[in-house]
C-alpha cells in the first residue's frame, strides 16, 4: 500500500518536474543557453543593451552602479562607455525617449525591458531577437514570427543583415503562415557571431531580470552544505538518544 | 552559574507555579507511540513553515507598500535594494508553496492512519479549520505584489461569489471594495494577511495542539496506547508503548527538519520560482486590466479544488453549483469522522476496499490537480493524438474524477456503516518503531 502509493507519487513528482508550468502557445522557441554565470558574456550583453535598446527601452529596476558592481567594471567604465543619458552613477537606467512621443511613432511605448526574461524567459527573448524578417505588408516593414506584428523595427539588422520568409502557401480559408526565414542580406556578423551576440544580450537581460541571482548561486552551495552537515549532525544525535528504544 | 540558573527558576516558578508543568505536560511528560514513521515529520515541519512565514513576512512588510500604485515596485526594491530581501522574499514564497506541500501530506497522513476518529474528532475538526484559514491566508498572500497573475486571479476567485443568485454581485462588490480588485481590494487584503488571519492562524494551531495532547497522538497501527499496559521507564502509570515527546521525537523531528531543510534551500537558492510552479511568470508583469493572461489558473495548491469548479456545468440558469461542489469538497472533509465509522483506524489493518478506494482518492485528486494547471492539455494530445477534441476530454475526465472525489466518500459512509467492510486484526501493542 504504502509503496504503491509512495511509487505514484514518484511517478507524480518525475512528470510534474518534467513538464513547464505555462504551456508556451504556437512554434517551438529556439534554446538560447543564456547564462547569467559567464560575466564576459553579460558584459558584451551589456554594451550591446547600450548600444542598441536602451534608445528606447528602460531598465527602470536596474541601477547604474549596482550592474557596474555585478559586470566587474568601475564607475568610469560604466560612465563613459554606457551611459549615454547624463544620469547619475546610482540612478536606474532611464530611456530619454519621451513615452507619450514614443507611443506616437509605434503605435504603442516600447516596453521597460527590466522583467521580461522573467516574464517571457530568456528562450522567448532569444528567438524574438532572431525571427525578424522583412515584410513589405507591415507599415514599419518588419515583422517577427515570435510576436506576428511586433511594433519594433528590427534595431539589430546591421548586424544580423536581412531575412526574409519564405512562405507556406495558404489552406482554404485560412492566411499564408512562414515556412522559414532565410539570411537574404547578409550583415556586419556571420550567423554564428549573431547568435553569439544575441545570447550575449539575452543573457544580460536575464541578470536585469534578477540581479540577486548571482547571490543565489554564491552562497547556494554553502547553505546546502551546512544543511548537510547539520542534518547527519542531527542524525547522529538522534541514533544516540533512540539507543535505549526498543 | 548553576546557583543563579536555580534561584532564578525558582523565582520564576513562585509567580508562575503552572509553568514547569505545563511544559512538563506537553514535553517532557508527553508520551508519544515510539513507533512514528516518516509520515509524522509533516506536523512539526507545518509549525516551522508557520514561524518561517511570520518571521520572513515581519521583515516583507517593512519595505512593502500597500498599494495598488506602489506594491508592484516596492517587491521589486525588496528584491533589489534591501540587503538579503531577494532571499527573505524567496523564503516566504517557497515557504508558501511548502506549507501546502506538508499540510497535504499532513492531512493524508491523517486519512490513512485514522487519526481524525474517535477520540480525536475535535483534533481533525480544528485542523480543517487551520487549512482554511490557511488557504484564505494564501489567497490574500498570493494577491500582494500586485502582477498581473495576483489581479486576474483575485478577479476570478472573487467573482466565484458573484455565482450566488441574487446577492452575488453586490457580494462581490462588497469583497472587492470596488467594481475591479484595486487600491481597497489590495489595503483590505493586506490587513488580513498580515494581522487578521495569522492571528487566527496561531490560535488555531494552539487549540488543534492542545486538543491533540489532551487525547494523545495515535500512530502508524492505529493503536490506543493508553488503552495498552501502562508503565514505561519514566512512569510507572503511562502508557507502555509511549516514549517521552522531549527529548525522543526533538531529536527525531530535527532530522526531518535538516531534509526538509535541504530541500527548501535547494529551491530558494537554485531554483525560487520553480519553473513556474512557485512563482509564475505573468506575475513578472504588473497588474493590468486591459491585458489578460493567456491562461488565468490559481497557483498549483489550489487548483484540485478549482478543477471541480471548471468541471461541474451550470444548468437552472445559475453557475453556482461549481461553486458549491468546490466549497463541498472541502465540508466533506470537515464530516470525515462521522463519513467513516470503521472501528479500525490504520489502513494496515483496513479493509481491501479501503486500500483501494483510498488509492483511487488519491489518483482523482492529483487528477483534478493536473486539470487545474491545465496540465492535461499538453497531456492528452501527448497521450491520445493532436487531433482530439481537448475540451470533450478534458470535461469528461475531470468529471469522472470530480464524482470520484465525492464518490470516495460516499463509498466509506456505506462501507463503514453498512459493515461491509473486513478488517484484520489490529494488534495490542505498537509493532515497530524505526
Amino acid at each position: 500500500m504504502k509503496s504503491l502509493l509512495s511509487s505514484f507519487a514518484l511517478a507524480l513528482v518525475v512528470l510534474v518536474g518534467a513538464m513547464p508550468a505555462h504551456a508556451e502557445g504556437g512554434d517551438a522557441l529556439m534554446k538560447s543557453g543564456a547564462t547569467v554565470r559567464d560575466q564576459a558574456s553579460l558584459q558584451r550583453g551589456a554594451r550591446l543593451f547600450f548600444n542598441y535598446c536602451v534608445g528606447c527601452h528602460s531598465l527602470k529596476y536596474m541601477r547604474y552602479s549596482r550592474m557596474a558592481e555585478d559586470l566587474g567594471l568601475t564607475e568610469q567604465e560604466v560612465m563613459q562607455n554606457l551611459n549615454f543619458t547624463g544620469a547619475k552613477f546610482d540612478d536606474p537606467v532611464i530611456s530619454h525617449m519621451p513615452a507619450a512621443s514614443a507611443g506616437k511613432w509605434f503605435g504603442k511605448a516600447p516596453p521597460d525591458l527590466s522583467l521580461e526574461v522573467e516574464a517571457r524567459g530568456a528562450d522567448w527573448v532569444y528567438t524574438y531577437l532572431n525571427s525578424f524578417y522583412l515584410d513589405p505588408h507591415s507599415p514599419i516593414g518588419w515583422n517577427n514570427t515570435a510576436l506576428p506584428n511586433a511594433a519594433m523595427p528590427f534595431p539589430l539588422w546591421a548586424l544580423q543583415g536581412m531575412q526574409t520568409a519564405e512562405m507556406k502557401p495558404a489552406k482554404a480559408g485560412g492566411s499564408a503562415t512562414v515556412e522559414k526565414l532565410v539570411l537574404s542580406h547578409p550583415g556586419k556578423m556571420t550567423p554564428a557571431q549573431y547568435q553569439q551576440a544575441t545570447r550575449d544580450l539575452t543573457s544580460f537581460l536575464q541578470y536585469v531580470s534578477e540581479p540577486a541571482a548571482l547571490q543565489r548561486h554564491h552562497y547556494g552551495i554553502w547553505v546546502l552544505l551546512f544543511l548537510a552537515l547539520f542534518t547527519l549532525l542531527a542524525a547522529m544525535l538522534k541514533k544516540e538518544y533512540w539507543k535505549d528504544v526498543h | 552559574m548553576a546557583n543563579v540558573f536555580t534561584s532564578i527558576g525558582d523565582w520564576v516558578t513562585e509567580r508562575v507555579p503552572n509553568m514547569m508543568p505545563a511544559y512538563r505536560k506537553h514535553m517532557t511528560e508527553y508520551y508519544a507511540p515510539k513507533n512514528f514513521n516518516l509520515w509524522y515529520y509533516f506536523g512539526s515541519l507545518a509549525m516551522l513553515v508557520l514561524v518561517n512565514q511570520i518571521v520572513t513576512g515581519i521583515f516583507l512588510t517593512m519595505n512593502y507598500n500597500p498599494s495598488a500604485a506602489g506594491a508592484f515596485d516596492s517587491v521589486q526594491y525588496i528584491m533589489r535594494d534591501v540587503d538579503w530581501g531577494w532571499l527573505i522574499r524567496y523564503m516566504h514564497t517557497t515557504g508558501a508553496s511548502l506549507f501546502f506541500v506538508v499540510v497535504f501530506l499532513h492531512m493524508f497522513r491523517g486519512i490513512m492512519y485514522g487519526s481524525f476518529k474517535k477520540p480525536r474528532e475535535l483534533v481533525w475538526l480544528l485542523g480543517m479549520l487551520i487549512f482554511l484559514a490557511l488557504m484564505a491566508e494564501a489567497f490574500m498572500g498570493y494577491v500582494l505584489p500586485w502582477g498581473n497573475m495576483s489581479f486576474w486571479g483575485a478577479k476570478v476567485i472573487i467573482s466565484l461569489f458573484g455565482t450566488i443568485p441574487y446577492i452575488g454581485d453586490s457580494l462581490v462588490q462588497w469583497i472587492m471594495g470596488d467594481f475591479l480588485p484595486g487600491d481597497a481590494t489590495l489595503n483590505r487584503f493586506f490587513a488580513l494577511h498580515v494581522i487578521a488571519l495569522p492571528l487566527v492562524l496561531l490560535l488555531l494551531v494552539v487549540l488543534h495542539l492542545a486538543a491533540l495532547h489532551e487525547v494523545g497522538s495515535n500512530n502508524p497501527d492505529g493503536v490506543e496506547i493508553k488503552k495498552g499496559p501502562k508503565g514505561n521507564r519514566w512512569d510507572a502509570l503511562k502508557p507502555a508503548d509511549g516514549i517521552p515527546f522531549h527529548p525522543y521525537y526533538t531529536v527525531k523531528d530535527l532530522v526531518g527538519v535538516g531534509f526538509f531543510l535541504l530541500i527548501a534551500a535547494f529551491i530558494i537558492f537554485f531554483a525560487p520560482t520553480l519553473g513556474g510552479w512557485f512563482l509564475e511568470h505573468d506575475n513578472a508583469i504588473r497588474a493590468n486590466n486591459l491585458l489578460t493572461p493567456p491562461q488565468i489558473k490559481p497557483v498549483w495548491y489550489f487548483t484540485p479544488f478549482y478543477a471541480i469548479v471548471r468541471m461541474v456545468p451550470s444548468f437552472a440558469g445559475t453557475a453556482v453549483w461549481g461553486v458549491l461542489a468546490m466549497f463541498g469538497s472541502i465540508a466533506v472533509l470537515f464530516a470525515l469522522p462521522w463519513i467513516d465509522v470503521g472501528a479500525v483506524k490504520s489502513v494496515r489493518y483496513r479493509g481491501t476496499g479501503y486500500k483501494v478506494a483510498l488509492t483511487i482518492f488519491v489518483i482523482a485528486f492529483l487528477s483534478l490537480a493536473l486539470i487545474g494547471t491545465d496540465m492535461t492539455d499538453v497531456l492528452f494530445p501527448m497521450l491520445f493524438g493532436s487531433g482530439i477534441d481537448l475540451t470533450t476530454w478534458t470535461n469528461t475526465f475531470g468529471r469522472i474524477m470530480t464524482v470520484t472525489y465525492f464518490g470516495f466518500f460516499v463509498f466509506l459512509w456505506l462501507y463503514t456503516h453498512l459493515g461491509w467492510e473486513k478488517t484484520k486484526p489490529v494488534p495490542d501493542r505498537v509493532t515497530t518503531h524505526d
